[in-house]
């Protein structure tokens, strides 16, 4: 019953519209409260399901070329309407050719970002986020042997102020590939590695703030594997925790 | 100067309708259920802004207005007349609705209807219009509260309860099927892990 004034406002947590001050008492509340914990994860699944569900209609060749066509053959009455005219013809070209390719790619990036998002917080909501269960990464390490196609290096972490939990397989686009969870003050954060060409969308190396589930992440690809880092801590920490991969590889 | 000032206009323009362009046809076919309304919508938006775009402030929210340009045009043709006039509002838009009313499936049982990504397009698809438009915008176009309240004119307290109410009335809408893909999953012995 102590969850009911929590779960009367989670949606509106989760779409990003409380105070900063309610967001973190929020975090330390679900953090913490399993039945809270289980209801935003839902909550958060379906979020993300009419996400992907929504993106369904894509403009049509023709549409583009007839409406270019519509626009261009109406005779110019006046410089005014013929630039007009022109302006709303170049947007359709523009957009026709730009926002196909540009749009299309971004799409695929925006949900290899909401996957990412998706297994770090439904580890974290799990009993048991860690399949492997060590602070050293010398123990961690091995444990993926055989269980994922490639290797990598975990860094050291002696006085970074990071702490290893542990490990465990993860899929992307059925592909599989490593999850490590780490702890940084109070926060949890979750290191995925993939093989680059596994990726469904081309990525860039990048830092996001996605905003609406008050996550940092960042990304970048390394001899030929693909790097995410993400979790609620602060974006230096979530950059101080990709650099010491960076070195590490 | 004319020309400057034309030209100065058209950039602005096309800077910022550009990138929204498959965002509105995708909302357009939402809204209309029909490719090629949604067509003649989306073309009718992009005529109604550049016409109208001299009366748009700078710096303002242009996603919001365009989408605001969209959605009045749908709403005054006459597939929009008749959606409004027969699906009428059945409650108070004004009132607080209690989010402990709405009860959300487990993530077990969610996770296993997740894979049915069709059936949750035809839920929303079945959704009244006013639910429909409100949570593409929240969860498609990821507008905030604010976004939102500019494009369909409402205020943000309108904003929350018809989100809640649809997202009470898509839960009810798939409860019965994920229950159902669920039953069926655990009887074939393929529920693993969950």
């Amino acid at each position: 019953m102590v969850c009911e004034s929590w779960k009367a406002r989670l949606d509106t947590y989760l779409d990003g519209e409380v105070s900063e001050e309610e967001m973190r008492t929020f975090d330390s509340h679900v953090r913490n409260c399993p039945s809270c914990s289980a209801d935003a994860l839902a909550r958060v699944q379906l979020k993300r399901a009419i996400q992907v569900a929504g993106k369904r209609f894509t403009p049509s060749a023709e549409f583009r070329k007839r409406m270019q066509q519509s626009i261009a053959s109406k005779p110019r009455h006046s410089f005014r309407l013929g630039w007009t005219l022109a302006a709303a013809a170049a947007v359709v070209l523009v957009v026709g050719t730009l926002t196909s390719t540009y749009l299309g790619n971004r799409s695929g990036r925006d949900q290899v970002f909401s996957e990412i998002a998706d297994l770090h917080v439904a580890a974290l909501a799990s009993s048991a986020p860690v399949d492997v269960i060590s602070t050293d990464r010398h123990t961690v390490k091995p444990w993926f042997q055989g269980r994922i196609p490639f290797a990598f290096n975990l860094p050291q972490l002696q006085n970074s102020g990071f702490s290893l939990l542990g490990g465990r397989m993860t899929y992307l686009e059925q592909t599989p590939g490593a999850h490590l969870i780490y702890d940084v003050g109070k926060h949890h954060i979750s290191v995925f590695v993939f093989q680059e060409r596994s990726m469904p969308a081309r990525l860039t190396d990048s830092s996001i703030l996605p905003g609406k589930l008050s996550f940092n992440m960042e990304t970048w690809g390394q001899g030929g594997l693909r790097y995410f880092v993400i979790g609620d801590a602060s974006a230096a920490n979530i950059d101080s925790l990709a650099k010491l991969f960076k070195a590490a590889s | 100067m004319d020309l400057s000032g034309a030209n100065l206009q058209f950039d602005s323009f096309e800077e910022l309708a550009t990138p929204l362009f498959d965002q509105l046809y995708n909302f357009a076919h939402w809204l209309t259920q029909n490719r090629e309304e949604a067509e003649d919508l989306v073309q009718e938006t992009y005529v109604k802004a550049l016409k109208g775009f001299s009366s748009f402030q700078l710096g303002t929210n242009f996603r919001a207005w365009i989408y605001r340009i969209l959605r009045n045009t749908f709403l005054t043709s006459r597939k929009g007349l008749k959606v409004t006039m027969t699906v009428p509002l059945e409650f108070d838009e004004d009132e607080v609705v209690p989010e402990l009313a709405i009860e959300h499936d487990t993530p077990e049982t969610f996770l296993l209807a997740r894979s049915s990504h069709e059936l949750l397009q035809k839920a929303i698809d079945e959704l009244p219009v006013h639910f429909r438009e409100i949570l593409l915008l929240c969860e498609v176009e990821e507008m905030s509260y604010q976004e939102m309240s500019d494009t369909l004119a409402v205020p943000i307290g309108t904003v929350m309860s018809r989100l809640s109410r649809a997202r009470q009335t898509l839960a009810n809408q798939l409860r019965p099927h994920s229950q159902q893909e669920a039953a069926r999953r655990i009887a074939r012995g393929t529920n693993h892990g969950l």
